[in-house]
């Protein structure tokens, strides 16, 4: 029944990113797809599975009308909206559908066009009843939580601003990186408050562009051109969605969700060379690391303080800049730098060696969770 | 004057008009499983604990604290231009649930998390009155 090492990823598609005017949301699945296909070798017919991320500006965009745009007939296909933590989510699904047979090729694919789009169609909360008092958008919710965070163990925007400057310098090194210049711990003070105690450099980016990727058997992916990155845990955690509603903010659906993949891939925190962790929000990156047990509790602002995140220290976290600092394409940007990593395909910011990978993402105000351990 | 607010107003319906109705009359209502005892906010029609349907609507004693809180610096909605910046802070009642709210005579600087702090009642407009909150040593 276990599933560690059953499946492997096997092609990787990017699109052009950051901010491009006037493509529709199906443009940028089609191009993700595409070159997904080409790096894989494959042949578009050999998919015979789909299950997408919808896309937030482009509701017409299903796994059904993307098959129809491809030429293709499927086996198996779906829509998966667990928000930000769809793209960790959506591979588990993948694996089981491989492994149970019911597809040989999964394509996986998301695309976003919010940085282009209209922005009443743009990542806006839906009002509920404390819009009349005052509160709006995604950030605020988030900021709640980072008080109670720094309430609750002393970290400071002194901590948040490491991670900012941290990111951006990994984005530095990533030609593809919608941020690249790098910043000062004083930039990051001087940055204008969006919502207390967030400031315009704690949150991320918001971008257009697409990515895809195919998972299939272990088996197959060792035939195919690019060396398999294989799936060795994954699991899922969700909280409940609304953060007022849980009896503690200070903790993630990570920690279920990681104690699920880590029991499956047979490994500990110690045993991880490279990490993408779902970065919306810089605060977010040491409380998942807490809950993940790479540090222990309340020991994330310290953590990341003092460099251990940086690429050349203990465990690299998000070296292509993640959402804070490369592109906001979800939980796409962090499992896309994972299987590079375990490729060696990174450049100057290749984690040497690096043979294990581990991936979350997230959604909702900390809604949602998932993670993926990887190994090449 | 109720032309003249602008800001946005609770949406009611079947589910919430209870606590609305209540807010006008100044009171501070949530619902209270009759099973299990348990106080759920926002308003639904189960108790997530027990799952019973035996829902009743019981006065609190509109007192808390400040469980965390936010500051608003940039404008989402135009009506809120003029209070920037602005706090919103979710305040744990002493029946349990959160909810998000604003606080009265309270300087920014002057808020913190633990703070206790009581329900006050705003008649925004002649159909809608918000429960409010502000600390509790101030009397008036």
């Amino acid at each position: 029944m276990n599933l560690k090492d059953k499946c492997a990823i096997a092609g990787l598609g990017y699109t052009i990113q950051g901010k491009i005017p006037g493509r529709s949301g199906m443009s940028f699945y089609l191009e993700a797809t595409r070159n997904a296909i080409d790096d894989s070798g494959l042949n578009i017919r050999d998919i015979d599975g789909i299950i997408i991320q919808p896309c937030p500006t482009d509701r017409s965009v299903t796994a059904f009308t993307l098959a129809e745009e491809l030429g293709i007939s499927l086996r198996f296909g779906a829509d998966q909206q667990l928000q930000g933590a769809s793209a960790c989510a959506i591979i588990q699904h993948a694996v089981m559908a491989v492994d149970a047979g019911l597809c040989n090729y999964c394509l996986c694919a998301f695309a976003d066009t919010s940085r282009s789009a209209p922005q009443d169609v743009v990542y806006q909360m839906a009002w509920g009843t404390s819009a009349a008092y005052g509160m709006f958008g995604v950030a605020a919710h988030y900021a709640l939580i980072a008080r109670r965070y720094m309430h609750e163990y002393g970290i400071t925007n002194e901590q948040f601003g490491k991670i900012a400057v941290t990111s951006r310098k990994h984005a530095s090194l990533n030609p593809i990186a919608q941020m690249r210049n790098p910043i000062t711990i004083d930039d990051y003070h001087n940055s204008r408050w969006i919502v207390e105690p967030l400031h315009l450099l704690d949150c991320c980016l918001v971008s257009d562009g697409g990515r895809a990727l195919i998972v299939t058997s272990a088996e197959r992916a060792r035939s195919l051109q690019r060396p398999p990155v294989y799936i060795m845990g994954m699991g899922q955690g969700h909280p409940f969605e609304d953060p007022m509603r849980r009896s503690k903010l200070t903790v993630t659906g990570a920690v279920e969700s990681g104690k699920t993949a880590f029991a499956m891939a047979g490994i500990i925190p110690k045993d991880v060379d490279v990490c993408a962790i779902y970065d919306s929000f810089t605060f977010v990156v040491p409380m998942q690391l807490e809950d993940l047990g790479f540090c222990g509790r309340g020991e994330g602002g310290p953590f990341v303080e003092e460099g251990r995140i940086a690429l050349g220290n203990e465990i690299p976290t998000n070296t292509s800049g993640g959402l804070l600092s490369e592109v906001y394409i979800q939980g796409w940007v962090g499992l896309h730098e994972a299987v590079r990593q375990l490729r060696g395909d990174c450049g100057e910011r290749q984690v040497p060696g690096a043979e294990i990978s581990l991936v979350t993402s997230s959604g909702g105000v900390l809604s949602t969770h998932a993670t993926l351990i990887l190994r090449r | 004057m109720s032309e003249r607010y602008k800001k946005p107003l609770p949406r009611i319906g079947e589910v919430n008009r209870p606590y609305w109705e209540a807010a006008r009359r100044h009171e501070l209502l949530l619902q209270k499983c009759q099973e299990c005892g348990h106080y759920r906010y926002p308003p639904g029609e189960t108790c997530p604990f027990c799952l019973s349907d035996r829902l009743e609507w019981v006065k609190t004693n509109g007192r808390g604290t400040v469980y965390t809180w936010t500051v608003f610096h940039q404008v989402y909605h135009p009506a809120f231009e003029k209070n920037i910046p602005y706090a919103v802070v979710a305040v744990e009642l002493d029946e349990g649930p959160k909810l998000l709210t604003n606080l009265v005579n309270c300087k920014i600087e002057a808020i913190n998390i633990g703070m206790p702090v009581e329900v006050v009642f705003d008649d925004v407009t002649e159909e809608m009155t918000l429960p409010q909150f502000r600390p509790v040593s101030q009397r008036s």
